[in-house]
């Protein structure tokens, strides 16, 4: 009976480890077993492009493709003309200036800085089959661009500098009669090599992603689920849902992964619980530029130098262009952790002719709204690219150079290498005043991270954030994260009074100890 | 003076101190990895065991109130100012001279004054302040979401903070009663009264009457 009471109140212990150790059973949620049901049936199409006769005759252009698409889908090219892929523009409300009309066509980033002047170049990401400076290939539906959407031989490819017409030397029967629902290759041929390379701009958009292995792509892993882009970035009449945030300021057409994975996704109440202020990808993107590296600095005002007079190019250790006398220094970096914000969804931007309010700061060209206290914003990580780029430092603009030309004397910066004169066409081009004076400055720019989703094995672990030492979050002060922050008061406090107790403790004992053996002493004389 | 042993920890009580103890201590060591001081279950472990030994704690709490309340045992821990000096002046001088305790343990006053307004003041303050600190920070949402709405607070900041200074609170405690369990009659029999329930006590009739001023204080010692 003695100690039984002990051993008892023992038991308490134990019946925690216990039941700690077993509520942590990791068994797969049924939401994730039924998903993958689902995305393993292989979809079949309910045509074969191939027995149309009209797609068994020679085609000469990729005009007359189109024409012959549009023959049996008359009224798509209604919907494709309305998509933002084909005006490089869509309808946005920002605060503070109304609804605008926001894309590629207008804005300014700061990798090649903007198209309007460039459109020979840049328009090979265009779905139209020829654009010039004047761009009226707008109106005209013969000049979409079907094949480069839904070729399915992945042959098909637009022609450099030809303001998107494919190469002629392409056999358009064969890619005509192989049309289906666009597969990786169709939108990585755009999308993963945006401003001017490889995973130049996203990161976590590559070419490593045409045929992923899991440990680059949980999704979309060519060993594993397969995860086409168009799976999660469902498409109704040819607007495709989903968006970038360099280009977007409205929290709508977005795709989630709470649309897959509902917003309580885990077994572990507590991880649940995080999914109110943090999003998805905060844990489960630990890096990004997995497979290899992506621009993060790019230095404009180094461009131009040339040696013998001619442009030269140097690379870095990882094989990357480091300079190009056409484009400036660059730093370019894999395996990258995230930088993360708070995020509600909303973005406002500089658009061209804003004035500058204070230059000895770096200029957000898209400012990502959030913050703690606002309930609709959540943690995200996101590639922060800064840059130097031109601006007029009279008028206090950016400049929008013109880069791109065929010859030499148009004043394109890649020909003729001179800022004045590129700053000087290129801002007629778009319209706005230039002093003569260009000059640099430091730019930012805030790219969600989304893609390159890890195993669960490899997400960010608890005490990556929760932790005093390098906290992924040490960037965000706005609130309590509880192993990171603590009083300073109460801790330094609390030790004091914790050694002070000691010594105290310490001392007291001594005396008793001498006093007690001297009173014995006493005693015994 | 003759001696006798008194049961005076009974069954409850004691299974009480001793899981409380425990809790209390993992709390503290899991709690103070949560805090980030040191690492040892791991940062999602020491979250899963703190919260499971935290409804334990709870738990036995309840059933702790209730049964001082039915037995009247709670009347242990009312505080007194009497004879508080004395017994400080034991710790301070008394307890080096080989004094007696100034207060007399018995069956039904077995807490000495300082005892009584020490274990009030953690009852009362320190315990309720690291329980209710804690659930809030369990049950804490974050602005205006899900939930009750009634304890959305603006920042965990406060409760976690609270939960801290209760948590060094309840250790400094610790530190300190480890300490003074050494002090009774031997060095282990306060260990042994908690351990078996019984302790060595002055038999209670003829203590009756050996009750006098001489007991309580430390003057006419030397
Ligand atoms: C019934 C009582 C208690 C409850 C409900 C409770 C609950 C919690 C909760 C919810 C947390 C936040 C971490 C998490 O999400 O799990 C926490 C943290 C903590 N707990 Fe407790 N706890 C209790 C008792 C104690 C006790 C008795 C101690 C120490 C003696 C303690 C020490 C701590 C410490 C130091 C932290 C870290 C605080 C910070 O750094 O923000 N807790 N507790």
């Amino acid at each position: 009976m003695k100690k039984i009471v002990f051993i008892l109140a023992l038991l308490g212990l134990i019946i925690v480890l216990i039941v700690g150790t077993l509520s942590q059973k990791d068994t797969e949620p049924t939401t994730l077993m039924k998903l993958k049901e689902k995305y393993s049936e292989k979809e079949k199409p309910s045509v074969d492009h191939s027995k149309f006769a009209i797609l068994q005759q020679k085609f000469t252009s990729p005009q007359q493709v189109t024409e012959a698409c549009e023959s049996c889908h008359n009224m798509t090219a209604h919907q494709v003309m309305n998509s933002n892929h084909w005006n490089w523009e869509r309808e946005e409300f920002v605060q503070g200036r109304g609804v605008i009309y926001l894309g590629k066509a207008n804005a300014i980033n700061n990798f090649c800085i903007g198209t309007q002047g460039n459109e020979g170049s840049c328009a090979k990401c265009h779905i139209g089959l020829g654009m010039d400076e004047k761009r009226t290939i707008f109106t005209d539906p013969k000049n979409i661009d079907c094949m480069i959407c839904h070729d399915n031989t992945e042959t098909y490819a637009k022609a450099p500098e030809k303001g998107g017409a494919p190469l002629t030397t392409l056999d358009f029967t064969k890619i005509a009669e192989s049309v289906g629902k666009p597969k990786r290759s169709n939108c990585g041929v755009c999308h993963f090599y945006g401003g001017g390379g490889n995973n130049v701009k996203h990161g976590d958009l590559e070419m490593s992603q045409f045929e992923p292995s899991k440990d680059i792509d949980i999704h979309m892993a060519s060993d594993g689920m397969n995860l086409q882009c168009v799976d999660c970035h469902t498409t109704k009449q040819h607007n495709i849902a989903g968006k970038v945030y360099s280009l977007s300021s409205m929290n709508h057409n977005r795709v989630t992964c709470e649309q897959c994975h509902t917003a309580t996704p885990h077994k572990d109440d507590i991880l649940n619980e995080h999914t109110l202020k943090v999003a998805c990808q905060t844990c489960h993107i630990p890096t990004y530029a997995k497979g290899n590296a992506t621009k993060m600095y790019w230095d404009w005002s180094t461009a131009g130098k040339l040696k013998n007079g001619e442009p030269y190019v140097e690379e870095d250790s990882m094989g990357n262009h480091s300079y190009m006398s056409i484009k400036g220094s660059f730093v370019w970096e894999k395996n990258v952790k995230p930088d993360y914000i708070w995020f509600n969804g909303t973005a406002s931007h500089y658009l061209e002719g804003d004035k500058i309010q204070d230059t000895t700061k770096p200029l957000v060209l898209n400012q990502l709204h959030g913050s703690y206290a606002d309930d609709e914003s959540k943690i995200y990580p996101v590639k922060i690219h800064t840059a130097k780029q031109p601006y007029d430092p009279v008028n206090r603009i950016l400049i929008q150079p013109k880069l791109y030309a065929d010859k030499v004397g148009e004043g394109a910066f890649w020909k003729d290498f001179n800022w004045q004169k590129a700053a000087e066409v290129g801002m007629k081009d778009a319209g706005l005043p230039f002093s003569g004076k260009v000059s640099f400055i430091k730019t930012e720019m805030y790219w969600p991270v989304n893609h390159m989703v890890a195993s669960k094995e490899n997400t960010v672990q608890c005490n990556e954030c929760h932790t005093k030492e390098n906290s992924r979050l040490a960037g965000l002060k706005d609130f309590y994260m509880p192993g990171r922050d603590y009083s300073a008061i109460v801790d330094t406090g609390g030790k004091w009074l914790l050694i002070l107790t000691i010594i105290a403790v310490l001392i007291h004992g001594t005396i008793r100890f001498y006093s007690y053996r001297k009173n014995k002493k006493e005693v015994s004389k | 003076m003759s001696k006798k042993q008194v049961y005076i920890y009974k069954g409850f009580e004691r299974f009480w101190h001793w899981m409380q103890a425990i809790l209390i201590f993992f709390l503290a060591f899991t709690g103070f990895e949560i805090h980030g001081t040191y690492s040892f279950f791991g940062y999602r472990d020491a979250v899963r065991y703190h919260n499971v030994a935290a409804y334990m704690l709870i738990g036995l709490i309840v059933f702790t109130i209730f049964w001082h309340l039915t037995t009247g045992e709670y009347k242990q821990y009312l505080p007194t100012l009497k004879n508080i000096k004395a017994q400080l002046d034991y710790y301070i001088f008394g307890i080096f001279r080989n004094a007696p305790h100034p207060t007399k343990k018995t069956v039904l006053s077995k807490l000495n004054p300082l005892q009584k307004l020490t274990y009030f003041g953690l009852k009362i303050l320190v315990i309720p302040l690291s329980v209710t600190s804690g659930l809030l920070y369990m049950f804490y949402r974050y602005p205006s979401k899900q939930g009750v709405s009634a304890i959305n607070i603006q920042s965990l900041e406060f409760i976690a903070i609270f939960h801290t200074v209760a948590a060094i609170l309840l250790i400094v405690f610790i530190v300190t009663h480890l300490y003074l369990i050494t002090t009774g009659e031997t060095v282990t029999s306060n260990l042994k009264a908690m351990l078996t329930g019984y302790e060595e006590l002055e038999d209670e009739d003829k203590a009756e009457k050996n009750v006098n001023e001489k007991n309580l204080s430390t003057q006419n010692l030397d």
